[in-house]
Formats: structure tokens, sequence, C-alpha cells
């Protein structure tokens, strides 16, 4: 039987590499979840067997019951009908079986009736679901919502709301998104307002909303009238019954499995989430960075799926008496897929392994706070973690969702004439990866959330300590190109930070953090490729590139390339 | 009422998916290299019996005869919800055709019964022959069903069956105790449960345990059996000391059926014509076909 986990040589392969003793004995207690759940591990090693023999059904549903119905689901579409949204019929078999087979509350407590598993096991859930049905993943992929609620909303929230979740009888939106208030979030509108007796409720429209016509919504308000910015907004949670109208569905290019709603909120009654005037500061800046990784790894799944429709093509495919993967210049394109596809799939989970870190490091504090131990410790590697998932999620963001449109370009490309018609599941994937460098913060906004970490340089000691490593014997050239990169990113950087204007910083920032992105991944692959001789090609190609690719970034910013921005308005006729 | 359903199941060489590195030079298929799976149709059988549970009440057993490997299949079971399984394995039952298999299967579900209701695949894909269930059913002088593909209603001791016959379906009723044999297109499995998959994963038969004593001399097959009883994660497990049932009529022995010729058909066709994928080519194509009475 087909299977999205197990057959995935290079998913197992970082599955195998996974080090998350630490988070997982935080997550589980000490593993003293196992006295009250027959189904909690009772070490380590039992758990990383319990994610594999999930991470297997999540293989199994996708490879035999999501991915045959993609193409109908794409032809179908969620539906509007008589004011109501319809999944499409393939939408609401899959997420019948994922309810089943209990994957709906994957990171939630037990006593929530979820799994209370890893972030990264979640993510390698979302990579096989996206590459099966990439729209399906807007509702799998969710689950953060559920993860808003847990983390901020109080003990009658939760009771409430998070096991709807995991049984799967309800799904979620988060309404941020306005007509005026896109990437700029500062300038939402929606009002809520409360009553005599102190009741919510929320007034007006919200826009691009994935899932909108879900069950339970979070919803990012302007609770202090008057307010112009983002410090008089809060976070409410609400269900979307009859007093939410869903006023259209739109029209999309990809995707089509999801519904993206515009919502009219009718007085809505309402409950605040955590502190007044901390919706957009906090709790949608913590929404965001789970959706960002969760659609990073939509990214994953979609390239994936179209690394395979290229390779499986080019075999069969024959012209000029030979399969054209035999074609040297086809062959070319098929590893250069390759490599981003792998060189992405371990930034993907070095970053999963940062943010799993930084959230469980933050419930330890919080428990040691609560017995009144000494935390100091613990909260400094918080920090620490804090910091470089910071920067890691947005550069993961950033490239992965870059890559996956590039590989499903490069995969079109392959199939040649035959790839543009309907026909062919890459004329959908397509369509479907152009989304995933847009939502969640476009990729000009990821290299805006990322530059501060790479102009203060938070991995230097990282990538001191990696240069001093020596490396097996054919290795070694490839470390010492990292560290030729390493000196024209601080060239550069000092160039930009000589150059003190902020302008010119605003559009090197793309090239400074894809400078810092190649010696992050560079170092990655190198030590996998200690470990694996397939790596040795992955890391070879991606290094050499990536110097390559080095030279042309510090040119860019030290020619001063961008000087001309300043006669914009000349040039653009 | 609280139904008590039983449900048949077998392990089968996963002779559908038979791909290159499984066929011997002979062309004839390794068996030893088939992956073993859950019989299609049994596993039908099984989300028919979970979904009548929930919905008229009872609880599922499932019950499997065949090697100590075959537990797999019993734990397979137990994700999907099955509240209890057994195994009926002993070297004496070994090589049993139809007739031997269905004997033992009635003696170990006359011990375990009575039950209410009991489920089977209509076949395995390893023999096709559709008989071990109906065999069962005469041998414990029930009634039955074959080639369920619907359960219309169940109400006290009265089910009302759709059942599949050629160019249609008939609506049958009938009195339980009652055997149905279920077809494929009766229902979709439903996937392992995560939750049950992680809290069954070390569920294990009498013959598992016995090999994790034998590997540990510090262990002893009786305490493990305990321990794991304790947990609810032991399989009962049955052998032919266990029932009422003399040995001439079990395993090689009470197997009448003898294999009389094997023979290896090799499909492949000495020639071949190519039609261009235009209009003109695939009527050309047809008239070919025609022309060879393939369509008619």
């Amino acid at each position: 039987m087909a299977n999205f986990f197990t057959e995935n040589k290079d998913l197992l392969f970082q599955f195998d590499r996974l080090h998350l003793e630490e988070i997982v004995s935080i997550l589980e207690d000490d593993y003293r979840e196992a006295e009250t759940y027959n189904y909690a591990p009772k070490d380590y090693q039992d758990a990383l067997d319990n994610y594999r023999k999930v991470l297997e059904i999540v293989g199994d549903l996708s490879a035999n019951i999501i991915a045959p119905t993609a193409a109908e689901v794409d032809q179908e579409g969620a539906h509007f009908v008589d004011g109501k949204v319809e999944f499409a019929s393939g939408t609401k078999l899959a997420l019948e079986k994922l309810s089943q087979a209990e994957l709906m509350g994957f990171t939630l407590p037990r006593k929530y009736g979820g799994l209370n598993f890893p972030t990264t096991i979640y993510i390698m859930a979302i990579e096989m679901v996206s590459r099966a049905e990439a729209s399906l993943m807007n509702i799998f992929g969710l689950q953060d919502i559920a993860e808003t609620i847990r983390k901020f909303g109080n003990d009658e929230q939760k009771d409430e709301y998070l096991p709807q979740f995991s049984s799967g009888k309800a799904t979620g939106a988060m309404a941020l998104t306005e007509p005026d208030a896109g990437s700029d979030l500062q300038a939402v509108k929606l009002q809520a307002y409360q009553d005599e007796e102190g009741q919510w409720h929320l007034r007006g429209v919200k826009r691009f909303i994935t899932n909108g016509s879900g069950d339970i919504l979070l919803v990012l308000a302007r609770s202090e009238a008057g307010t112009k910015d983002g410090r008089g907004l809060s976070m409410f949670v609400c269900y979307g019954d009859d007093s939410v109208k869903v006023r259209r569905i739109e029209n999309k290019l990809g995707i089509h499995g999801s519904p993206t709603c515009e919502l009219q909120f009718n007085d809505t009654p309402a409950e605040l989430i955590g502190k007044r005037k901390f919706g957009l500061i906090k709790y949608v800046m913590d929404l965001m960075n789970g959706a960002r990784i969760g659609v990073s790894a939509q990214a994953l799944g979609i390239a994936q799926a179209a690394y395979e429709e290229a390779l499986e093509y080019a075999k069969a495919r024959e012209q000029f008496g030979r399969a054209i993967y035999n074609i040297p210049a086809v062959a070319n394109i098929l590893i250069e897929m390759r490599v981003k596809l792998e060189s992405d799939r371990s930034l993907m989970y070095a970053t999963s392994y940062w943010v799993d870190l930084r959230d469980r490091l933050e419930e330890k504090v919080q428990r040691l706070k609560e017995a009144g131990k000494d935390y100091s410790e613990t909260a400094a590697r918080q920090k620490h973690a804090s910091r470089i998932a910071g920067l890691l999620t947005p550069m993961t963001k950033y490239i992965l969702t870059e890559d996956a449109n590039k590989i499903a370009y490069d995969s079109l490309q392959i199939h040649g004439g035959t790839g543009y018609m309907k026909e062919f599941r890459i004329e959908r994937l397509v369509r479907d990866a152009r989304i995933t460098n847009i939502y969640e913060g476009t990729s000009q906004l990821q290299i805006v959330a990322a530059i501060g970490g790479v102009i203060n340089d938070i991995l230097a000691d990282h990538f001191e300590e990696k240069a001093k490593k020596i490396y097996k014997g054919n290795l070694q050239p490839l470390a010492d190109h990292l560290i030729h990169i390493r000196e024209i990113f601080l060239d550069s950087l000092k160039f930009v930070t000589d150059k003190n204007d902020k302008y010119f910083q605003d559009v090197a920032a793309k090239d400074l953090v894809e400078l810092y992105s190649y010696l992050y991944i560079g170092y990655l692959l190198l030590e996998e490729a200690e470990i694996d001789s397939h790596k040795v090609f992955i890391a070879n190609r991606y290094i050499l590139n990536a110097l390559a690719r080095a030279r042309k970034n510090a040119d860019e910013i030290k020619n001063e390339t961008f000087s001309d921005l300043l006669h914009a308005d000349e040039i653009l006729l | 009422m609280a139904y008590k359903i039983l449900v048949m199941v077998k392990q089968v060489p996963d002779t559908a998916n038979i791909s290159g590195e499984v066929m011997k030079p002979d062309g004839t298929v390794n068996r030893g290299k088939l992956p073993a799976i859950f019989n299609p149709e049994d596993k039908v059988a099984l989300e028919l019996a979970l979904q009548t549970k929930e919905k008229y009440g009872g609880t599922v057993e499932a019950i499997t005869m065949g090697p100590p490997k075959a537990s797999e299949l019993l734990r397979e079971c137990l994700y999907m919800g099955a509240d209890k399984t057994y195994l009926i394995s002993d070297r004496k039952f070994a090589g049993a055709d139809t007739l031997a298999t269905s004997y033992v299967l009635a003696a170990a579900i006359e011990k375990l019964g009575p039950y209410d209701l009991i489920f089977a695949g209509r076949q395995a894909i390893d023999g096709d022959t559709a008989q071990v269930g109906p065999q069962t059913a005469e041998k414990i002088h029930l009634p039955q069903i074959t080639y369920t593909e619907k359960i219309i209603d169940l109400k006290k001791n009265k089910i009302t069956v759709q059942r599949k016959i050629d160019n249609g379906h008939e609506i049958l009723e009938g009195r339980l105790p009652l055997l149905l044999t279920v077809i494929k297109e009766a229902a979709i499995p439903r996937p392992f449960k995560a939750k049950r998959v992680m809290a069954f994963k070390n569920a294990h038969s009498l013959m598992e345990l016995e090999k994790i004593a034998e590997s540990n001399s510090l262990l002893y097959v009786d305490d493990l059996k305990e321990e794991y009883m304790a947990q609810n994660l032991f399989i009962p497990t049955i052998t032919k000391d266990d029932l009422d049932v003399e040995q001439a009529r079990c395993g090689l022995a009470g197997s009448p059926t003898k294999v009389h010729k094997v023979e290896s058909v090799i499909l492949g066709s000495s020639d071949h014509q190519k039609f261009d994928p235009t209009k003109e080519g695939l009527g050309r194509l047809i008239d070919k076909l025609m022309e060879d009475h393939i369509f008619g």
C-alpha cells in the first residue's frame, strides 16, 4: 500500500535524525502522563515509536484516501449555497477519516482529547496531508487556532472549545484580515463592545478568511473605541452562529477546497481571550508564527508532489528516441528540484525543533514558577530559543514557499505543453503553490520579520562553532566554501550598516537574509552529508549554488544596484 | 439491547500488489516475499460490525486462525476499535483447507459464544473460495446471509439486510443469531485510531510472549501473561488443547482438498501495434479491436 510516510525516504531520514528528548520530556511531564493515559509514552523511545506509528496512519490516509480526491476537490471546490458554505465531497471524506483516526488534536493536551505531540511531528503530518491535497491543510493545519486558545484562554474556554477541535466536531478560522487591513493589521476596524451585562459583542466585516465558515472563530477586533493602532486591538473567540453571515466566498486561482470567506459579524456574542489590548501584539503574533511554519510545511508538501510528478513524467516521456530523463538539461532541472526539496526539508525540521524548544521551555518556566523553584537558567535558554525560532520561522517561510513555486514551475516545464493541461496534476500544484508565499505574510514581510536577527547576527556563535569543525575528506572543501560565504555575508552586512540608510537597508534585506540562509542550511546539509552518502550530493550542489548566489547577493548590495530606487518615478512610466 | 458481535478475519498475502521483486524467474509468485495484509473484505466486515455496534449497541470481538504472525492482524482489529480479539494458533491446525478451518473455527466459536451476530468477509484474496463463512455457519447451525452490502435495520432479534445478487439486490430478514458475509462495497474501513494504536501496539498473543520469554532467561511466560493481562494487553490464544476437536479433522489431515496441478500462466503478447493518439488513430484502433472480436 502506498504510504506518504514510509515511502518517503527523505522524510524518514529527517524523522530518524530528530533529537526531541528534552522537548518530549517536558511535554510528557517526565513521562508522568503515562500513569493516567494508556496511550501516553513511558519513555522517549516509546514516544518516538508512537510518533512513527501515528505518522504511518497519516501517510496511509494521505496516499490512499486524500490524494485520490485531490483533482475532484480542485474541480468541485468549496461552494456557497443559500448562504452556507459546503465543502467539496472529497474534503468531507478526508475530514471524516482524519477525525476517525483521532488526528484533529495533534498538539493539544490529552485532557482535551488531543495527542499531546510535539509541533515537529504535527509539521510532518501537515507536510504529508498537503502533498496529498494542499487545500486540506487549510483545515487540518488550522489546529494552531486551538493552540492559541490553549495558550491564552482561561480554563472555562479551554474546556468549552478544545475538545470540539480534537474530536473533529468543530473546525476553526482565524478572522484577522479586513478589506483595509491586510499586511497592516494595525488598521483593523471590526468593533468589539460590551453591553450592560458586560457581554462582549462583535460588529463589522472580515475578508479573505480561510475556512471562515468554521464553527469556532478567533477574531481580532478593536476593543478600545477611538484608538487607531495595534494597541487598541484584542482577541476574541466566538461561535460561527447565525449572527455571523458569510457574505460570499472567493473564486480563487488555487486551493479550491478551502473556502475563503467574507464574514459579517452582526453583534455576535464573543469572549475575550487573554488580556485586553494584547490581541495583535501578543496573540496574533503567536498565532501567525504557528501558521507560518504550517504554511511552510504546506509548501514543502506541494513541492514534494510536484517533484514526484516531474520525475515520473520524465522517466515515462520519450522524445528523440529516449526518455527525457536522460537528456542532460532535463536531468539537471530534476537535480536542482531535488536539492531544493531536501535542503528545504532540512531547514523545515531544524526550525520546527527550535519552535518546539521555545514553546516547551516556556511551559517549563511556567511550571518552575508555579512550584516556587529557580527558573532563571531555563528562562535564559527559553529566551535564546525564542530568538532563534523568531529568525528561522520567517526565513523558512520565505525560502520554502518561494522554492515550492519554483519546483512546481520547473515540474510543469518538464511536462512541456502537457503540463499546461487540466488533466495533469502539475497544473493544479502550480496554482496551489502560488498562495503559499502570499498568505500568513508575504515573502516580503518574512524578510522584514527575519532581517532583525540577521543584522544582529544572532547565529554568529553557531556559525563560528561549525566553522571550527573538521569535516570528513571530501566535505572539507564545502566547509571552506561556507567559511567564504560567511566572509561575504559579514562584508555585505558591514557595507549595509556603514551606509546607515534605512531605505537602502530595506531593499538589501532580501540579499542579507538569503546570505544568512545559505550558511544555516549549508551547515545542516554538511552534517547530514557526514552520516549519509546520498546527502553528499545534496550538500555539494547546494553549497556550490550558494556560493555563486552569495556573490550575486553581495554584488547587488555593493554595486548599489538599488540606488535607482530614488528615480522610481522616472523609471516606472 | 447490547449485541454480542464476532468478526472472523484473516491475514493474507497482498496478491493485489505484486511487484517485480516478488516474481520468481519461472513466473510464479514468491508468497513469502509478499507483505501480509488484512484481507480486504474482512476489514470491511469489521467496519460494518463496528458501525452496527455504534448504531445499535454491543461489543465487537475479532477472531482469526493462523500462524503466530497473525497476531499483527488482531492488533489492527484493536486499532480500528474491536473490544477483544482471539488468536487460534497451533501447529496441529496448519495446512487446513476450508473444511478443516471452519471445523476449528466453529469449535472455537461454540466455546467462546454464543454470539448474536457473526460477520465475515465474503472471501479471502489468497484462496477466493468464499467457503469459510458459510461452512462455519452450517457447523454451528446458524442461518446465514451472504453477499451483504447493507444492514438496513436491526430490531431486537430481527435483522434486515440488503444483499447483492446478479443484476441487483434483494432485501432479506433474518432472525438472530445469524452469520453474515460481507462484500467490499458495503463500507469504507475506518483508519486506525491514533490513540488505540498507541494503547494497543504492545498487545501480544501467547506465542509472542513465549518468544519474548525465550529471548530473555529472566522472564517467564506465565508472569508475562499475567502482566499483560493486567494491562489489558493480552490477546487470548486458543490452541488445540483448548478445544474439543478431533486431530483427524484438523489441519492437513482434515483437509480433503488436494491441489491437483499448479500452472504458471504468463500473460504476454508476441507483437504489438502502435496507434497515434489522434482521432484517426483511435478510429483505427477501434476497428482493429472489433475485427479481433475484443469489442463487439
